[in-house]
């Protein structure tokens, strides 16, 4: 059962098939056999998650009228608040904090009858493309274990791929939700900003962070999206208007007509062989569906790195202050306040975060404002105005998730530079603000690991991303005669 | 140095920052409430907190007065306007930023006319404003322990987050010149004239005492006759009007003495002492501190319709300069008394009063006269007394129609204050009555004569400054409840007078 997709154990679910609570407790036993080997999970919440799904067993067996996902488990980034349940966003700094309130996504979840599983792993702060910067040590990708999940959310990517979990949500603030799934053959989707509440998300970037589904096939990503999506009154930036209908979308998957834009910048020189082959097939199946393929060119793109590595350091330099030690964490050393926060912040925070700190501290510096913080802004601005051209002549626009397959864990940890540029085809999407997805497009031919595919469509078009999505999973499903992770080797191999 | 030598030589150029707290129900960006002097973090919430992941939404009302007290300072109100990010690290800040408004103002280009009362008359001056923007306020620290008070060489210090988050307006001139020696009393007459206008549209409790407003004074000194601008400092804890006031005039003398001394005035923030009167260093403003503002990306920009700006600027009552200019025409009182009762702040019970049914003058001497000595005798604001305008109409009422002499109207008085209760529970209880009754009067006055027969004499032979002495023994017999206009009367008829 815990092979199956969220939508097929919903279906169990609601004729009574199975409960939910032997469906979570069968998660429950993977995670225990798995997960010493993954280490996706910095919490695991048996306890609340039983007791949740025993919840829904007893609503159903009354039947009252239950959400589409009730009962189906779920993994959560740790980067979200649960009431009572620690929240560490993979840091020292915050470790022993237990919220007191839970994060609007994790309500949602709540009310919706999805069952929370735990916490997942993560790079602290969200800042890092393969989750080795968390405070507590990296998660390992299902696919090859000496090998990096993607980041900054491969606990949650890991955690579907190893089938510890069925679902899981991350945040994406330059990728975390795509790369992540690119290189763990998962599907990710990263909404419209202001599409899910950031309400509890624990901010890194707050103009660039947003919340979002990961799953293992287009529709379970659709389904969690409706779940999770929607205005939010505690949320100023969340958008007031109804959430795009992905669901149908995921369902119809029909791209005859559609025109298809591929972006220039985004292809050649630093991609890996082997994942534009799959690009490049998955463009043909899609033009052998009837879709129309252009050319676009987003000339600005060559920037967006360099803006985003500006203007997300400098939120970050502002939205990190708080960790302080008066309030909440973890305290070090003695004397004055001053003196408690700096030894608190020196001892809390690890390499990245603080050299992002140091980066954005030095971004709004003033003499530096205009130079570094404010050039980045108009980046930002040449950007969004690529993005509009470019979907004026196309439905939706395409590139690979990630240049390469994932990389071996300690590869690049010592070249920030290096790592950095794994992000360069997802940044551009959360810079303009819009959406995004990431599918498994196949494996590389060089290394026979997971290559992703990306799907961008403008503000509050998400649906475009999953009719997309929905077909060409389909045809690729049809060419591979399985799921991609049936290839995955077996896990637990140990036992 | 004296003042007169200062301004004999010297001119103030100051600056005046005015932070006002909103009386909103709730704070600036969540729904705590904001009562004063609830028990230590007791309304608070994630949000004000500042705990992990929590967001900010603005308040609406809060907007709602920014653009009235802009509109009342004769603003322009931006048709977009933005929060900023202040960034420094501080105990009682639980975001270690504070959310303000920089490069983009709510309000901003108003004036304030303020009139003070000087030997060659009534004299006006014009208080241009910069900006009026919206930010929250902090928490409160109590720094425990060591000699200052202040957070280094505090033992420990506690920290109350009830403050943080409530919605402050901070009011801020342009340089303001040309004062001369009314420098002091400009500033005063602009925070009271800011108060009174904040007062009447209802927006804070402008309460100096409790912090509910706050003025920071930048004052600096140029030699008179020069355009160049002197080195300021920037006076805080300025707690009351008269603060104001003496703060000013003492950094003016501060700064002449240094500057005549050939010594050079530091920039730097300087802590005002209610007590002695003078102000002590504190944080050096020599290096600009540098607080990263950017905008805040939690917040959307402000954009109030043009539509709502004008449904505000309608509702704004009466100016209060344009109401006392009113008052002062219907009540005909005088310059000089208008300026007591508006110093005295009695201008809206002595309204009260008279809207009661009582005489304008009549109630104008009650307030400023018995009840503003007695409050000054507790050292207490008048209108912190336990005494209403309608305890003070009806004792006018009873003196009217002589059923209080206004000896006894003064103890009554003192009765409603010392909380005895209403003006006739007092009389009732104090067993007031005036005596009108004839016969018990000529009864007293027969008692008189008899015990002072050659004072009697005096008068009936037509000595009448005499009588003076009959009636106090009239009086003293009648334990002062008789209304002596009228013992007079019968005395010197009862003698033949």
């Amino acid at each position: 059962m815990i092979r199956k997709s969220a939508s097929e154990m919903a279906a169990a679910l609601a004729a009574k098939e199975i409960s939910s609570v032997d469906l979570t407790k069968a998660h429950l036993e993977r995670i225990k056999e798995v997960d010493s080997q993954v280490h996706a999970f910095l919490h695991v919440d048996s306890e609340g998650a039983l007791s949740q799904a025993k919840a829904v067993d007893d609503a159903r067996a009354k039947g009252e009228k239950l959400a589409p996902l009730a009962g189906v488990p779920i993994a959560l980034k740790d980067v979200f608040t649960q009431k009572g349940i620690p929240t560490t966003c993979g840091s020292k700094i915050l470790e022993g904090w237990r919220p007191p309130y839970d994060a609007t996504v994790t309500a949602n979840l709540k009310s919706n009858g999805i069952v929370i599983l735990g916490k997942t792993n993560m790079d602290e702060f969200a800042m890092g493309s393969s989750t080795e910067n968390s405070a507590y040590g990296p998660t390992h990708n299902p696919w090859d274990l000496t090998r990096i999940p993607g980041g900054s959310g491969g606990g949650s990517s890991a955690s579907i791929s190893a089938f510890e979990a069925p679902l899981a949500i991350g945040t994406d603030t330059g990728g975390s939700i795509r790369q992540p799934a690119a290189v763990t053959g998962t599907v990710g989707v990263k909404p419209t900003y202001g599409g899910v509440s950031r309400y509890g998300l624990v901010a890194f970037s707050s103009s660039l962070d947003q919340g979002g589904p990961c799953a293992r096939t287009v529709l379970d990503a659709a389904l969690l999206h409706e779940a999770i999506a929607g205005h939010d009154p505690k949320d100023s930036t969340s958008i007031n208007a109804p959430v795009p209908q992905v669901v149908a979308a995921a369902k119809r998957g029909d791209v005859k007509g559609l025109k298809i834009g591929i972006i220039k910048e985004l292809q050649g020189d630093g991609y890996q062989k082997g994942v534009l082959n799959r690009f490049n097939e998955a463009i043909d199946l899609l033009a052998g569906l009837g879709a129309e393929i252009v050319e676009v060119s987003c000339p600005s793109f060559e920037y967006a790195l360099a803006a985003y590595y500006l203007i997300a350091p400098s939120e970050c330099s502002s939205n990190l202050a708080r960790f302080d030690a008066m309030r909440y964490g973890i305290r070090v050393g003695e004397g004055d306040a001053e003196a408690v926060m700096s030894a608190t912040r020196e001892a809390g925070f690890g390499r990245e975060v603080k050299r992002r700190i140091i980066l954005g501290t030095y971004a709004l510096s003033s003499g530096y404002y205009d130079a570094y913080y404010g050039s980045a802004l108009k980046v930002r601005t040449l950007i969004m105005q690529d993005f509009a051209k470019s979907f004026g002549g196309a439905d939706v626009l395409v590139s690979p998730t990630a240049p390469t397959t994932a990389f071996k864990i300690g590869e690049k940890a010592n070249d920030p530079l290096a790592m950095y540029l794994n992000d360069i085809a997802t940044i551009p999407v959360n810079l303009a603000g819009i959406c995004g997805m990431s599918l498994p497009s196949g494996l590389a031919d060089e290394d026979n690991l997971p290559a992703g595919f990306q799907i961008m469509a403008p503000a509050m078009q998400d649906q475009r991303l999953y009719n997309v999505g929905a077909a060409l999973e389909a045809a690729l499903l049809s060419k591979w005669g399985a799921p991609l992770l049936d290839k995955a080797p077996a896990l637990g191999g140990a036992k | 140095m004296n003042y007169e030598q200062v301004i004999s030589k010297y001119e103030p150029v100051m600056g005046l920052e005015v932070h006002v707290e909103l009386n909103t129900k709730s704070k600036m960006f969540c729904g705590c409430t904001t009562v004063f002097g609830a028990e230590p973090n007791t309304q608070t919430c994630p949000v004000c907190l500042g705990l992990p992941g929590s967001l900010p939404v603005v308040n609406e009302r809060a907007i709602e007065s920014a653009i009235k007290i802009g509109l009342a300072l004769n603003c322009k109100v931006a048709p977009f306007s933005r929060f900023a990010r202040k960034n420094y690290f501080y105990p009682d800040m639980p975001k270690n930023y504070q959310t303000s408004q920089y490069d983009e103002p709510i309000c901003f280009d108003g004036f304030l006319d303020v009139e003070i009362d000087t030997e060659e008359g009534i004299k006006q001056f014009r208080i241009e404003i910069e900006r009026v923007h919206m930010e929250e306020d902090t928490g409160k620290s109590l720094h425990m322990g060591g000699a200052t008070g202040r957070i280094h060489g505090a033992d420990y210090s506690l920290l109350d987050y009830n403050r943080a988050g409530i919605p402050l307006i901070e009011i801020v001139t342009k340089i303001i010149p040309g004062t001369g020696k009314y420098g002091p009393e400009v500033a005063k007459a602009y925070v009271a004239e800011l108060r009174d206008i904040l007062r009447s549209i209802g927006v804070s409790d402008v309460k100096m005492e409790q912090g509910s407003l706050r003025c920071d004074a930048n004052v600096s000194l140029r030699l008179i006759g020069s355009d160049s601008l002197g080195t300021r400092s920037e006076t805080k804890n300025v707690n009351s009007l008269r603060s104001v006031e003496r703060a000013i005039r003492g950094e003016m003398i501060r700064h002449a003495e240094l500057l005549d001394k050939g010594e050079r005035v530091i920039q730097e923030t300087r802590h005002f002492h209610e007590d002695t009167g003078v102000t002590t260093s504190g944080r050096s403003k020599e290096q600009a501190e540098d607080y990263r503002y950017f905008q805040d990306p939690d917040l959307v920009p402000v954009a109030p319709s043009a539509e709502w700006i004008e449904e505000l600027r309608a509702s704004l009552p009466e100016k209060p300069s344009a109401r006392r200019k009113r008052l002062q025409g219907e009540w005909s009182v005088p310059d000089k008394e208008m300026a007591a009762m508006v110093n005295a702040d009695v201008l809206d019970i002595v309204e009260a009063t008279v809207n009661l049914g009582a005489d304008p003058t009549k109630a104008r001497g009650w307030w400023l006269g018995e009840v503003s000595r007695l409050a000054n005798e507790r050292e207490v604001a008048i209108a912190d007394l336990p005494i209403s305008p309608n305890d003070v109409a009806e004792i006018i009422d009873l003196i009217n129609r002589g059923e209080l002499t206004d000896k006894l109207a003064r103890q009554v008085v003192e009765g409603v204050i010392n909380n005895e209760g209403k003006p006739s529970e007092v009389i009732a209880a104090r067993g007031f009555k005036v005596v009108s009754d004839d016969g018990a009067l000529l009864k007293a006055i027969e008692i008189a004569c008899a015990a002072m027969p050659d004072v009697a004499e005096k008068v009936r032979n037509g000595h009448l400054p005499a009588a003076g002495a009959l009636i106090g023994a009239v009086m003293k017999e009648t334990k002062g409840q008789a209304d002596a206009a009228k013992v007079r009367e019968l005395l010197l008829k009862h003698l033949g007078q």
